[in-house]
């Protein structure tokens, strides 16, 4: 623990912004029932009212407060994006090493499968895909995190190839060690760095990618708080020159650099240039 | 990855790099093919289908059956898919289910339509993110390049239509420069279609810049790493010169990828922004014939999709192993 | 066959015989060929101006939009296909049946055979002259069993239909109608040129008061003023613009920019901030469009009648106008006859949120640990916020209610009917009969309750061929009160048109019998 303490210690100011932006959206998820006005989906006002003291935000498309919604919603998003962005990424990952460690059929299996998906418009596909399975938040999870994972695939396996030339991968096979290993010790370690940055991004197109379904009438189902459905909800309110939707996009730009902030730090960490 | 390629002179070798282009073609094609199968399969599994969806609250079991009969939905799924199969190959795309319009007229106004905004996004947004990207690399870790960070980050945190909606708010409605909705029609001039799809194309400029500027930026820092960088800098060449001249052109390879990949967004990806600015996109085409199950145009305008992403991925895969010779030639 | 003391419009609450009729117009001292312009500008002080190019926001629009008739379902081929086309008979402002390209119309005293006259000289935009067999070539293309018309259930009573002469054209009912001049304004039913097929739909051939000039469908139509229009007094603009817009806040921002001058389906929640702006009227219609909660009779637990009667008096419906439809509306009292209907039976009680009366119900129905499961989608959003609501009101009252959502998709054909509990909605029907007949006699096309009960399905046939306004008042009475207290529907509220437009258009009272004044908006409307 007081090694990790000295390490962040020891991470530029940009880096430690980052840190903190994290530590107060986990926290405020965690301690969203406590810290939170009102309900997550209690009546309390009138359709976007302005700021005040009742409703520091204001309330939102229905009458709701709407920094409440903003605290609960955290938890929700939050919780969503990282398990969909691990799912992705661990589909995605493991894919790639495989396909870029074993080649041959395996490699053109996957590789053909994911172009198969990739080459129809990601939107579209998710709308049909949930048209039919139902838009429960498990098929929401499921089928975003595969959709994510073909992207994650191929920047994975393309990195994964680089390395799978490299001096030491060769003399690993030689001594006879398994694929897993070799994908364990000698892959994941190398490719970390291009995969993280990936992540950072991946995280916050969760949110838009769940935005955008619900724009179009799918996503997450109500009365459950999410931002990027708060955004979309709110956003007719722009029209009226009433600001509230720009709460929740705010709460996913900051989050979204918090992330890419502790992000670039790793990797300038991995790249090893010194400033 | 390049596989198969040639070992030897600096410039790739023409006959196999033609057989590379033959091969990729041949992969497409078979790619396309797949893909008008999970097309088929994919709109049949959708509950419903086009005699259901259009007569909708009004359909009787007999109407749906009647309807059902004239558009041949009765026949089993192999032989209708066959049939159009056979049509397709030679070129005949059909007729629109629901409309009865030509597919080939209904389409071709939209597909160019969404080629005009596609590119006057991609003139915009590739070269600024490009410029943006190597002047973060070049100033990184300064208060510039956290700057750009930071704004590049916040602006794609904001879900399409949202940014849509601002423009819309700002440059629309309190300060009436541009049209809020972007119809086009065909008396219009290219100035006036400029005019009016300003507000769709800063939007998707501002979609795509982040992600482009971002990798280019990594891109090039990563090459800063290596050794031969070093050796540049340690022999006085400037920074300027080194990031823009040694640098940028070894990590030319993943900008071209990810350059790629957004143009391919910029086609096939802006169906929100079509429907915010109301303009007519095969986005709008494939939503709409998907929600009434009207198959050829799903067929089409699905096709159009892929060729267009499968056709973009081939290119940017060329131009990498044109532009770096240790691509060229690979241990 | 005729018997001429029972002519037009024998259904309006004060109805005119057809001489007293051409009484008071010629008292006017105008012609019979420009009533309809009376009856619009005579609502409105102001006189309409010619001119201008009127420019539309439609939702409701999609590339699949087609004019031909038979298969016209959303608001923007709707519109369109009613700027370019008319129907026999129109219904006006008041619910009242009047000419539109029938002159004039008798009936047998059964109410079985009917008789039209058609107007003279009218001239389709193809410069064909109307006749009879353009008549019945329109008619006929819903019918038979190749027809996959949305207007298919409603023409099944025609036995026969046949031309006499050039200029009229005889129907003959399966059993009396008094309202069949009704059903003849339905808007699949728009006159077409004998003979179009195919691909001629699409070129908006009709007899309206505009001709198509570009027709994007989903997209855009582009109208002018058809100089030859045989109405006088209508079709006021020079130009007709529609536009599909099914973004609403793309659609606001239209109207706001001054890009549209009219815009459908404003959203009841931002109503109140449209006040705010300035040169913008919302236009806010009632109508019988109405939101529904349907119960299948005859499977368990809603065979027991008082497993339906809990559930119905354990909804607050004053709540569900307040909060879901913000006041928008009306509250229905589980029958689907609106209050302005001439033959809404008043005297009947409404019926009230009664936790109490709804626990007694359930525990006679020995239901008291059962599970409701409603099905819902978000096909319409007043579905899930009615349910949602409807939920919580029933918890409080001691039921149990389940919601399964449900995708838009398919909705109809594989919820609604199939399920046993869920949401439905209902455009206004023109008459009580239609709105009877299609949805709760035993018979009918739609019946989604799986109500069986003799006794409504004699009623509504007395009802349907009596010509006695009195009677028919009786029995329409008795059947609200039948479908209140055993039917398997509830009907929580009754939702206005909320539409909005530049306050430079002009217009008489609105129609609430469909969407901008029952489509005829680029007909009726002008420019100040």
């Amino acid at each position: 623990m007081s090694s990790l303490i000295k390490f962040i210690q020891k991470a530029p100011w940009s880096a430690k912004i980052g840190i903190i932006i994290l530590v107060i959206n986990i926290a405020v998820a965690a301690f969203a029932p406590v810290i939170s006005p009102y309900g997550e989906t209690e009546i309390t006002g009138d359709v976007w009212e302005e700021m005040s003291l009742t409703h520091p935000l204001g309330t939102d498309h229905l009458g709701r407060d709407l920094l409440s919604r903003l605290i609960y919603g955290a938890r929700n998003t939050i919780a969503l994006a990282l398990m969909i962005t691990f799912l992705s990424f661990s589909l995605g990952t493991l894919g790639g090493f495989l396909a870029a460690t074993l080649g041959g059929w395996c490699d053109t299996l996957l590789s053909r499968t994911v172009d198969l998906v990739l080459s129809f418009p990601t939107l579209i596909f998710a709308l049909m895909v949930l048209s039919v399975v139902g838009t429960s938040i498990f098929s929401l999870i499921c089928v975003i995190a595969i959709l994510d994972a073909t992207r994650v695939f191929r920047l994975a396996r393309a990195v994964a190839m680089d390395i799978a030339v490299m001096d030491f991968v060769e003399a690993g096979r030689l001594r006879g060690e398994k694929t897993g290993w070799i994908i364990l010790r000698e892959i994941l370690p190398n490719a970390l760095p291009p995969l993280v940055a990936e992540f950072g991004l991946r995280f916050c197109f969760v949110f838009l990618f769940i935005a955008g379904l619900s724009f179009l009438g799918l996503g997450i189902q109500p009365p459950t708080a999410d931002w990027g459905s708060m955004v979309k909800e709110n956003a007719g309110a722009i029209t009226f020159g009433i600001f509230t939707p720009l709460w929740p996009a705010a709460a996913i730009a900051f989050i979204t650099v918090g992330v890419n902030l502790i992000v670039d730090w790793f990797l300038n960490l991995a790249s090893g240039l010194k400033e | 990855m390049p596989t198969g390629l040639p070992n030897g002179g600096g410039l790739p070798d023409m006959k196999d790099m033609t057989a590379t282009i033959l091969k990729r073609i041949g992969h497409s094609v078979i790619t396309l093919f797949v893909i008008s199968i999970l097309i088929f399969a994919g709109v049949e599994a959708l509950p419903g289908d086009l005699a259901e969806s259009i007569l909708g609250q009004s359909a009787l079991p007999e109407t749906v059956e009647a309807f059902r009969k004239e558009l041949k939905l009765d026949l089993p799924p192999h032989v209708r898919y066959i049939s159009w199969l056979g049509d397709f190959v030679q070129g005949e795309m059909g007729r629109s289910l629901s409309n009865h319009r030509p597919i080939t007229e209904l389409i071709g106004w939209r597909l160019s339509n969404t080629l005009f905004l596609a590119a006057a996004a991609a003139v915009v947004a590739v070269p600024l993110a490009i410029i943006l990207g190597i002047l973060a690399a070049l100033y990184r870790n300064t208060f510039f390049d956290r700057i750009v960070s930071m704004v590049s980050l916040s602006a794609i945190s904001f879900p399409e239509f949202f940014i849509a909606y601002i423009l819309i708010a700002l440059i629309s409605v309190k300060l009436p420069l541009f049209p809020s909705i972007s119809t086009l029609d065909d008396q219009m001039s290219l100035a006036d279609k400029l005019y009016t799809i300003v507000l769709p194309c800063l939007t998707l400029t501002m979609v795509v810049l982040a992600h482009m500027m971002r990798q280019t930026r990594a891109a090039i820092i990563n090459v800063l790493a290596t050794p031969y960088i070093e050796m540049a800098r340690l022999k006085g060449v400037s920074r300027l010169r080194v990031v823009v001249l040694h640098a940028f052109p070894n990590a030319l390879s993943p900008v071209i990828n990810v350059v790629a990949l957004n143009m391919a967004y910029l086609v096939a990806g802006v169906v929100i922004v079509e429907v915010v600015f109301v303009y007519p996109g095969l986005g709008q085409l494939l939503v709409d014939s998907v929600s009434k199950r009207d198959l050829p145009v799903v067929q089409a305008s699905g096709l159009i999709f892929a060729s267009v992403y499968i056709g973009l991925n081939l290119l940017a895969d060329l131009l990498s192993i044109a532009s770096n010779p240790r691509l060229r030639n690979p241990r | 066959m005729t018997d001429l003391k029972q002519s037009t419009p024998p259904l309006s609450t004060d109805p005119i015989s057809r001489r007293k009729f051409l009484k008071q117009m010629s008292a006017l001292g105008l012609s019979m060929a420009i009533l309809p312009g009376v009856f619009h500008g005579s609502a409105q002080a102001a006189v309409p101006q010619k001119g201008g190019r009127f420019r539309m926001g439609m939702g409701g629009a999609h590339t699949t939009d087609s004019l031909h008739t038979p298969t016209l379902a959303d608001q923007f081929e709707m519109h369109t296909n009613y700027a370019l086309r008319n129907n026999l008979v129109e219904v006006n402002q008041k619910g009242e049946a009047i000419p539109e390209l029938a002159e004039s119309w008798d009936v047998s005293s059964d109410a079985v055979k009917w008789m039209f006259d058609l107007r003279r000289g009218v001239e389709f935009h193809n410069g064909k002259t109307l006749d009879a067999e353009d008549v019945i070539y329109s008619i006929r293309h819903h019918m038979g069993p190749d027809s996959k018309s949305g207007a298919k259930g409603l023409l099944d009573q025609i036995d026969e239909i046949r031309a006499d002469g050039k200029n009229r054209v005889l129907f003959t009912l399966k059993g009396g109608n008094a309202d069949f001049p009704y059903i003849l304004n339905d808007y699949h039913l728009t006159i077409v040129p004998a003979g179009t097929t195919g691909n001629e739909w699409e070129k908006g051939i009709g007899t309206g008061g505009y001709t198509l000039e570009e027709w994007e469908p989903g997209v855009r139509s582009f109208l002018k003023r058809n100089p030859n229009y045989f109405k006088q007094g209508r079709a006021h603009f020079d130009e007709v613009e529609i536009l599909g817009i099914n973004d609403v806040n793309a659609r606001t921002n239209a109207l706001k920019t001054g890009r549209i001058d009219y815009m459908n389906r404003t959203e009841v929640k931002t109503a109140h901030l449209f006040k705010r702006m300035p040169g913008i009227e919302i236009m806010q219609t009632a109508g019988g469009l109405q939101f529904t909660l349907a119960m299948l009779t005859d499977i368990s637990p809603f065979d027991r009648n008082d497993a339906r009667l809990a559930l119905k008096h354990a909804i607050d419906r004053e709540e569900i106008v307040k909060q879901v439809l913000r006041g928008y509306g009306t509250v229905g009292n589980d029958h689907p006859i609106q209050k302005n209907d001439r033959f809404f039976a008043a005297d009947i009680p409404q019926r009230q949120y009664d936790p109490d009366k709804a626990k007694f119900y359930l525990k006679k129905a020995g239901l008291t640990d059962q599970t409701f499961p409603l099905h819902t989608s978000d096909l319409n959003t007043i579905y899930l916020d009615m349910a949602t609501l409807f939920k919580e009101q029933a918890r409080k009252a001691g039921l149990k209610i389940q919601l399964i959502k449900e995708p838009a998709d398919g909705y109809w054909s594989n919820v609604w009917i199939k399920k046993p509990f869920c949401n439905c909605h209902w455009a206004a029907r023109p008459t009580a009969d239609m709105m009877l007949s299609v949805a709760y006699t035993s018979q009918a096309k739609w019946n989604d309750t799986h109500l069986k009960s003799p006794r409504l399905d004699e009623l509504v046939k007395i009802a349907r061929a009596e010509l006695d306004q009195a009677k028919r008042q009786e029995a329409y009475a008795e059947c609200q009160r039948i479908i209140r207290d055993e039917g398997g529907t509830i009907v929580p509220c009754f939702k206005d048109y909320v539409e909005a437009a530049s306050t430079k258009v002009q217009h008489g009272p609105i129609s609430g019998l469909l969407e901008s004044d029952a489509h005829r908006a680029a007909e009726r409307w002008w420019f100040a």
